[in-house]
């Protein structure tokens, strides 16, 4: 399995601190993004916001970015701190 | 001897509580009198927004990848500046009006090194560190939105 997180705004948005997607279901970032989709139009609509970004095993990466089982992949807003 | 217990002190440290500026000071300045130049910033939360008054600030972060961003920000500066001590706190949780978030501290033989990379510290943190504030005001609570500004004045190092 793939672990996913979500943060902030799209935490709240969702509903959802974090869940997890097959690895037989997701290559990448962006069908890992495709899978939590099917969930519902909410988190398809959420999930679509083109400003999201995205970090597997804590390194930010683009949707191309391959995933295997045991990786742990984070979506999350623009960060805001400081 | 006591540089090694000094530099067993974590330089980042995220924490929920606040910390104190003058003895973060002294850790940046015991013992430590190669260095002639430290600076330090302190960020605190202000009472007004984008025209709005705030009653506080929540700030939630992504544990491990934020202090790992943060040991890639301060190793840059490292290599980019002649610097010495370095100590980065960042406050995580329900913050009230006037309370500390975020301390840089940097030291260096001569102050423009010490200046130069306490900006670049936090100008990278703003950008690169996974923190995000949200904000509660007379209107309710929002999650703040990233700044362009604060995206090109990390950009400005590059050129």
């Amino acid at each position: 399995m793939i672990k996913v997180i979500f943060f902030a705004a799209l935490r709240e948005q969702l509903g959802c601190a974090g869940t997890e997607v097959s690895a037989n279901n997701a290559s990448t970032v962006a069908e890992v993004k495709d899978a939590l989709g099917e969930k519902d139009e909410d988190w398809k609509n959420y999930l679509a916001n083109n400003s999201l970004l995205c970090a597997v095993n804590h390194q930010m990466v683009q949707g191309d970015f391959s995933v295997k089982s045991g990786d742990e992949v984070a979506f999350f807003p623009p960060v805001t701190g400081g | 001897m006591i540089d090694t217990v000094i530099n067993k002190h974590a330089e980042i440290s995220i924490q929920a509580e606040d910390f104190d500026h003058g003895f973060e000071v002294n850790l940046l300045e015991n013992d430590n009198v190669e260095d002639g130049a430290v600076v330090t910033f302190s960020g605190r939360v202000r009472n007004n927004n984008l025209g709005l008054k705030v009653k506080g600030l929540f700030l939630e972060h992504y544990p491990d990848m934020t202090e790992k961003l943060l040991a890639e920000i301060i190793e840059t500066a490292k290599k980019r500046w002649n610097i010495g001590r370095v100590k980065v706190i960042h406050r995580i949780g329900q913050l009230a009006i006037g309370e500390q978030i975020v301390f840089v501290g940097v030291t260096s033989k001569h102050r423009q090194d010490a200046f130069a990379a306490n900006e670049f510290i936090m100008d990278f943190l703003k950008v690169k560190a996974p923190f995000w504030k949200k904000e509660l005001t007379e209107l309710g609570e929002t999650w703040l939105e990233a700044k362009t500004s604060d995206k090109e004045k990390a950009q400005a190092w590059s050129k």
